[in-house]
């Protein structure tokens, strides 16, 4: 009971696809699709590289730390000393708030109540932390955490480096966690078991055990955490208080990076917005470092 | 003598140890359970945010939500004025921030799903090439890179050569580029799941490469790329940074992508600067978060339906 | 290999000093060559890694799927070339069913059935396309179990259903050869030997190339075995004269569970 031949005709044609060599042009396709990435990248740097250079000839490397930041036509002088060390002060100090916080949070999710019902509302939850837009951030330390520091006393109308990493530890706590999150719960269970038939407690086992097989992944989320603090630009602009100055202790005023270019680039032109441009090309170079260093990381994991 | 002696002494010092053991049990439970206690706080602590901002937005912002809000334009500062001086609601919507975030929306989708689902193709078929490689991780890299850099770029590329002025096509090139990385990744991710074996099927009834990607491989994986595009969507729909230098904002409605636009965020933005109209910055927070939540939901839905 | 053994009159398939390699020199078939029967069972037995199921899958040029794999040596597929044949028209004339069950899991049973067309944009009327479906799951006897089920997921049926329905798949095509890897090294004992009936059967009408690591189920099903060892064809007869009198000491080994 053999089956009919094939139609004929329609099998020809199929035949001329095949000719026509469709799975070469498909993969043509694909790797042409693949340039599209690179060439982006390689563009911005070029763009940015390209705006940067009229602040950088006036300027030189000085640049980088010259702490003038002098608009005035005839003495313009621009140095971005002041938004580095806004940017790193601000991330590090977010970090550190952080830190407990989505250390806490990934043992919930990872360890203590893995797959249980409570994770699966909390998991979400944190998630979404991630989803909501950064200037609802800046919106709502503006008006519910702002008040609360002044009420305790914050100087500066409570705007400062300090409301502003307390904003952003919030806001990158969802990138520390969702990987440190996965890797603590890849633990393998023998591990926990031999320590916790040597009589261990479960604080012993996370501390002795758990934590140090997940390092790596911990600590490159933590990194990658830090990259995301680093180019924040809403929440933060609304709460630093822009002030153009190297900030001088935890609770002054100060500005970033990212926050001074969105303030100022709407009158700027010339040289600076090549200051402003500089100013990008820098972050764009320290978010890609870090970056690079967390994936590293992680790579290395396997 | 001696080795009695000795094995006397041995047993005392068990003996002690044993009683240090149990001294320290006591001990290292109760530390054991105020970790515990402190784990639980932190993370009560970590989630508060997302349900105080949460009930700020509905608490301030739900009278404000009328069909009015969302099918009309903002009122000028004037009329807002005497709206507050009467003790009533502010009149108009937020219109052309809506038209203007799903113009802009859209038009980045169609730039970088399309770009996006074929690179992740790429990758996931030569996953060993250096190229493959270099791809991948200028992808992610990119995905790092700060959207008001993204911004800068856009500003660069398109407002100053292309649309000679702020643009919808702008803003658009600048979420695009933030989109591009999330849909590559999601879609390698989501087609290494697939197992081999259904792929050589396809293969092994003759059907061409393209036939295999397109009628296999995107329908079998199709539930993963529709929710990394939805959560890719939903990231950039908040965007606030990147359109102040690009869409820069507008306060009618405005299809044409060549000229300036407005977006929810933008609007936010602009009303928060300013004092009659700052009542609108909660319902047009509330209705961004809606939005925005609403993306993860589904995205969530589909993720969890296809498990 | 003593060629001498089998003397095979107008063979389905010749495989002429056929070897492929992973990477560059590291060679997984060595120059096999073999003539295959038509409308008999072909059982390739050996232990894993032996080179089986990289020579079964060189039948079918799947190894172009892949671009560090290079093979060479000819085969003659009803006495032509595939080694240039359009992938389409090879691919029709050779089924090939896999280790696991691998439905489509988008389409329906009967859209799995014939995919081979539809997926290749081959238009059927709505009749011939009934009939396709209806014959070659009667083939599989798979018919009167999904009859009523035809526009539900494959992914549905059992382990054994699915494997049956991918044989369908490739009878649908009407293949000239079917190359079977390992079929029903996923499945339960009773799918198992409902396979193996059913290959007993198809061969009245197909030529069947098998790989199994299974020495009883070669024994039972098959007509003629290759023995691989290390990429090399050790031993080629007929199944009765190969298990009863092994030629090379290798093969008797095997077959006296020594190793593998």
């Amino acid at each position: 009971m053999k089956l009919g031949k094939l139609p004929a005709k329609q099998f020809s044609q199929l035949l001329k696809v095949h000719q026509m060599n469709s799975d070469k042009i498909t993969k043509g396709v694909l790797l042409l699709s693949s340039f599209v990435i690179l060439f982006v990248a390689g563009g911005m740097i070029f763009s940015l590289v390209e705006g940067a250079i009229p602040a950088l000839k006036s300027f030189g490397l000085s640049f980088i730390w010259s702490n003038n930041w002098n608009p005035t036509e005839g003495k313009e002088n621009y140095g971005a000393l002041p938004f580095i060390a806004g940017t790193i002060i601000t991330s590090v100090a977010a970090l550190l708030i952080s830190l407990p916080l989505s250390f806490s949070v990934s043992l919930f999710l990872g360890e203590y109540y893995r797959g249980t019902r409570i994770a699966k509302i909390l998991g979400p939850m944190v998630d979404l932390l991630a989803g909501i837009p950064s200037i609802v951030y800046g919106l709502w330390g503006f008006y519910v955490l702002r008040p609360l520091l002044i009420d305790l006393g914050l100087p500066n109308q409570g705007f400062g480096i300090f409301t502003a990493s307390i904003i952003l530890a919030i806001m990158i706590i969802p990138y520390a966690t969702s990987l440190s999150n996965e890797i603590i719960t890849m633990v393998p269970n023998e591990l926990k078991e031999a320590a916790y038939s040597l009589g261990a407690t479960r604080s012993e086992v996370i501390f002795n055990v758990v934590v140090p097989s997940a390092r790596s992944g911990i600590i490159a989320g933590y990194i990658l955490s830090f990259g995301r603090a680093l180019g924040e630009t809403m929440a933060v602009t609304m709460l630093i208080g822009n002030a153009n100055i190297v900030p001088d202790g935890f609770f002054s005023t100060g500005n970033t990076m990212a926050s001074v270019i969105a303030n100022q680039f709407g009158e700027a032109d010339g040289l600076k917005l090549s200051s402003l441009i500089a100013i990008g090309l820098l972050l764009f170079l320290m978010t890609g470092i870090i970056n690079a260093i967390g994936k590293f990381i992680i790579k290395r994991m396997g | 003598m001696p080795l009695v002696s000795s094995s006397l002494n041995e047993w005392g010092n068990m003996n002690s140890a044993a009683k240090i053991t149990v001294a320290n049990l006591s001990r290292r439970t109760l530390k054991d359970k105020l970790f515990k206690g402190l784990v639980l706080f932190m993370s009560l602590i970590t989630i508060s945010p997302i349900v105080l901002i949460i009930y700020k937005l509905v608490e301030k912002g739900y009278r404000q939500i009328s069909l009015d809000f969302i099918i009309k334009t903002p009122p000028n500062t004037f009329e807002a004025m005497t709206a507050l001086s009467n003790g009533e609601l502010i009149p108009g919507g937020i219109a052309n921030g809506i038209t203007g975030t799903l113009l802009m929306v859209v038009l980045a989708s169609v730039i970088a799903i399309p770009v996006g689902v074929i690179t992740g193709i790429y990758l996931y078929e030569n996953p060993g090439k250096l190229l493959a490689n270099l791809t991948r991780n200028i992808s992610d890299i990119l995905q790092g890179v700060p959207s008001i850099v993204l911004g800068l770029i856009a500003y660069m590329w398109i407002v100053k050569p292309i649309t000679s002025g702020f643009s919808a096509l702008a803003g658009s090139v600048s979420l695009s580029i933030m989109m591009l990385p999330m849909i590559v990744r999601s879609t390698e991710e989501t087609l290494k799941m697939i197992p081999e074996s259904i792929k050589e099927a396809a293969v092994a009834l003759g059907v061409p490469y393209y036939k295999v990607i397109l009628r296999v491989l995107i329908p079998t994986g199709f539930s993963g790329l529709l929710t990394g595009i939805l959560l890719g969507i939903s990231r950039i729909l908040g965007e606030t940074a990147p359109l102040m230098l690009t869409a820069l904002g507008s306060s009618v409605i405005n299809l044409d992508i060549t000229k300036p636009t407005s977006a929810i965020p933008l609007l936010i933005w602009e009303f928060y600067n300013d004092p009659n109209m700052v009542d609108l910055i909660w319902s047009s927070s509330l209705l961004l978060m809606g939005m925005v939540l609403t993306l993860n939901l589904v995205s969530k839905r589909i993720a969890a339906r296809t498990k | 290999m003593k060629e001498d053994n089998v003397n095979i009159k107008d063979p389905v398939l010749s495989i002429r000093n056929l070897s492929v390699a992973y990477d560059k020199g590291n060679y997984a078939v060595k120059d096999v060559s073999a003539d295959i029967k038509r409308n008999a069972v072909t059982a390739i037995m050996g232990p894993s890694g032996c080179g089986k199921s990289t020579m079964l899958r060189a039948i079918n040029r799947m190894h172009e799927l892949y671009e560090n794999i290079e093979t060479k040596g000819s085969l003659i597929l009803n006495g032509k070339d595939i080694t240039d044949m359009p992938t389409i028209q090879l691919r029709r004339m050779a089924g090939m069913v896999f280790q696991r069950p691998n439905p489509f899991p988008t389409l329906s049973i009967y859209d799995n059935v014939i995919a081979g067309y539809k997926l290749n944009g081959i238009r059927l009327k709505k009749k011939e396309r009934d009939e396709v479906v209806e014959r070659s799951l009667r083939d599989v006897t798979l018919w009167d179990e999904v009859k009523d089920t035809l526009h539900k997921k494959g992914t549905f049926l059992s382990g054994g259903q699915q494997q049956r329905l991918c044989i369908a798949r490739a009878l649908a095509f009407d293949p000239e050869v079917i190359l079977l890897d390992e079929p029903t090294s996923a499945l339960d004992p009773v799918a198992t030997s409902k396979i193996e009936d059913l290959l007993v059967k198809l061969k009245e009408n197909y030529s069947i190339l098998m790989v199994t690591h299974n020495m009883s189920q070669a024994a039972r099903i098959s007509d003629y075995s290759m023995f691989m060892y290390l990429g090399e064809l050790v031993e080629y007869g007929k199944t009765k004269d190969m298990f009863t009198n092994p030629k090379d000491r290798r093969t008797e080994e095997y077959l006296t569970g020594k190793f593998g």
